[in-house]
């Protein structure tokens, strides 16, 4: 599914180097956990793979399902079936929820060459997606984030994630700034998306997301790469553990 | 040879202009005549003219402009219900037009009210005008008082039935219109006013608006999208206790727009309101803006708020020079203001003047003014989601301007101009 090779990556702005070499396969119907202390380098690689500006590839590939990612614009990656969950979702104000997500799914339908959806066709299936995750018409009507909490927030990413059903979800600190029925909340919207043809990329600080997102994979990040690939108890090696054992297992100092 | 005397700008301009004579309206035309004569014409060095060359509006013809036909778009507030009156370059199409008859409302043209000896709207002709000369003289204004060659005189004694609807259409090339309204709205009373179309190729309009307590009033304008014509317009309104002033006004293309809006809030909880939404695109021809707002709060706990948004591309020009005096004693006022410009390339221009006077102690005033880009989180945000870049911007700009048109209060006239703003964005994409 997605295939990161050697990624090397700059800020476009400054001479610093923030990925050095990362090499990640997620195979499709995966779900594979990035861990790390901050400034390793999770978020920058979620932000590259979705074509945020700010950032210079300098060396590596990324590949979904054999096309380049990074020679795609943003909304090029999302119509081939990319999704990031923003760790902090912007707010839109002006611009009603259920306006971005009609504009969202049908320009992506557009660029797949497929007939938009109907007015009431979206409303259903929005509706309906809607009521799973606990979001009410309320919530639909809002100007996009303006106002929501933080859950609220959250849950609003995984509704579009639902609408739009990429093929592979990369969720970027979900769980931060969530209480535990909050987080229980995203996660059974998650993982009622798991199927053989998705894949996730879950980057997390803390273990305690992958109690209610199981992941297949676990790969641990530091100083921009991955430095340690596992199974789930990684995670749990971690959370008892925590990082240092492992950075000094692989010579890194100073990051925490 | 006799040496001919050389004719000063306002000279020439007034020769070029048929004077109205006599009339009920007779003294207060000559009042505004001299009251020009004594102020001249503005020029550059003017304080209030200095991000605007008013030399079009001072030429005693009108450039000429092309009318333009919006082919593209049904006419604006088509499938309302409403009474409809048509001006053409300026003069009444009473064929096109509605009968005045509306309930709660009395309407007479002014051309024909001039002609009898005595009307009701005798004492305010001009007046609200006259108070808003001070403390900055706004000659088009006085102009305007002398010269208008029609207009509406409006008493609403009720709750209108239904909104009047002034639809001013273009169609000489040197057309120069001068139209001067005059609405009163007796305590209590309700009425709506519609505005649209681009009226002339120079358009010079007033409307003074007394609104009695506990009226209210809402104004909805749309300025019209030939891309040539020039407008210099005046609203003054007199606000008096517990009553309601709104005014919003859109304008996309022109190549020269003056809004002035001069509000004189005399009674205690008198609330107004004046929002614009602009837009300009320089590509489709030269486009400048000017926002000139003056409002004074001369009693108490007084709410006043002015939001101005304009979105500028290919070298179009936006100002705002907008100012909230509170006059000594007008404790408890509540006054706002906000300019915002969003800049959609390098080439455009922002100019912006806000200003507070406060003579008060207890009062609460704010006031802010920005010129930015477009969000690049949020743009990266709705990309992310699969929507293109010029879809993306259109969102982001219908998001920007979400404060000015959360302004219009009724939802079907609000619908109405979102659906304006989103056929310009999409219009004019790149």
């Amino acid at each position: 599914m997605l295939e990161i090779k050697n990624l090397h990556v700059k800020l476009e702005e400054e001479d610093k180097v923030i990925l050095k070499g990362v090499d990640l396969t997620v195979e499709a119907g995966k779900v594979h956990a990035i861990m790390g202390p901050n400034g390793s380098g999770k978020s920058t690689l979620s932000y590259v793979l979705s074509g945020r500006d700010g950032y210079e590839v300098t060396d590596g590939s990324a590949t979904l399902e054999g096309e380049e990612l990074l020679d795609m614009d943003p909304e090029e990656r999302a119509a081939a079936g990319l999704f990031l969950a923003f760790q902090y979702p912007v707010e839109i104000p002006g611009v009603g929820n259920m306006t971005f997500l009609r504009t969202a799914v049908n320009a992506q339908r557009k660029a797949r060459g497929e007939e938009e959806l109907s007015a009431g066709d979206f409303l259903k299936l929005v509706r309906q997606k809607a009521k799973t995750l606990k979001i009410d018409a309320d919530m639909l009507k809002r100007p996009v984030n303006v106002g929501f909490s933080g859950g609220e927030k959250k849950r609003n990413e995984i509704l579009q994630m639902a609408m739009l059903e990429p093929r592979m979800c990369i969720l970027d600190e979900t769980d931060s700034g969530l209480d535990v029925d909050a987080m229980r909340l995203v996660a059974e919207g998650v993982n009622a998306l798991r199927d053989e043809n998705r894949s996730f990329l879950v980057i997390t600080h803390y273990q305690r997301l992958l109690d209610h997102i199981k992941p297949d994979v676990v790969h641990i990040m530091a100083d921009g790469r991955i430095i340690k690939t596992g199974g789930p108890e990684l995670a749990l090696e971690v959370e008892n553990n925590g990082y240092a054992a492992i950075l000094a297992e692989h010579g890194i100092e100073g990051v925490l | 040879m006799t040496a001919v005397e050389k004719q000063t700008p306002l000279e020439a301009r007034l020769a070029a202009i048929d004077l109205p004579k006599g009339g009920a309206f007779a003294a207060m035309r000559a009042d505004a005549l001299a009251r020009l004569v004594a102020m001249g014409l503005p020029g550059r060095r003017d304080e209030y003219w200095r991000y605007t060359d008013p030399a079009a509006l001072n030429a005693p013809l009108a450039p000429a402009a092309k009318p333009f036909e919006a082919s593209d778009e049904t006419p604006l507030f088509d499938g309302m219900d409403r009474v409809k009156l048509v001006f053409v370059d300026g003069v009444f199409d009473a064929e096109a037009s509605d009968s005045l008859e509306l309930a709660g409302v009395e309407i007479a043209r002014l051309a024909e009210a001039e002609t009898a000896d005595i009307h009701w709207a005798q004492g305010l002709y001009g007046m609200l005008e006259t108070a808003g000369q001070s403390p900055v003289v706004r000659p088009f204004a006085a102009l305007n008082s002398a010269a208008a060659s029609d207009g509406l005189l409006i008493r609403v004694t009720g709750k209108a039935a239904k909104p009047v609807s002034l639809i001013y259409v273009h169609r000489s090339e040197t057309s120069d219109p001068i139209l001067h309204h005059v609405i009163k709205l007796e305590p209590g009373a309700e009425f709506t006013l519609l505005e649209n179309g681009p009226a002339g190729a120079r358009f010079n309009k007033v409307m003074e608006v007394d609104v009695g307590a506990g009226a209210r009033f809402h104004h909805i304008r749309a300025q019209g999208r030939d891309h040539e014509r020039r407008a210099v317009t005046g609203i003054f309104a007199r606000v008096a206790e517990g009553a309601l002033f709104k005014s919003f006004t859109m304008t996309v293309n022109g190549v020269l727009t003056r809004n002035e809006c001069v509000i004189d809030m005399v009674g205690d909880d008198a609330v107004a309101h004046v929002a614009g939404a602009a837009l300009g695109d320089g590509a489709s021809g030269a486009f400048h803006h000017d926002d000139t707002v003056f409002i004074t709060h001369g009693a108490e706990r007084g709410e006043s708020r002015q939001v101005f948004k304009k979105v500028l591309k290919h070298g179009a020009v936006g100002t705002f020079q907008g100012k909230i005096l509170v006059k000594p004693g007008a404790q408890k006022t509540d006054g706002y203001q906000i300019s915002q410009s969003l800049l959609l390339d390098d080439d455009s221009q922002f100019l912006g003047k806000p200003e507070l006077e406060i003579y008060a102690d207890d009062v609460k005033c704010s006031h802010g003014s920005t010129t930015g880009a477009l969000d690049e989180t949020a743009m990266f945000y709705l990309r992310s989601r699969g929507v293109p870049h010029e879809e993306a911007t259109a969102l982001l700009v219908l998001s920007f301007l979400a404060d000015a048109i959360d302004e219009i209060e009724d939802e079907a006239l609000k619908d109405e101009i979102v659906a304006r703003l989103e056929g310009w964005l999409a219009r004019h994409r790149g």
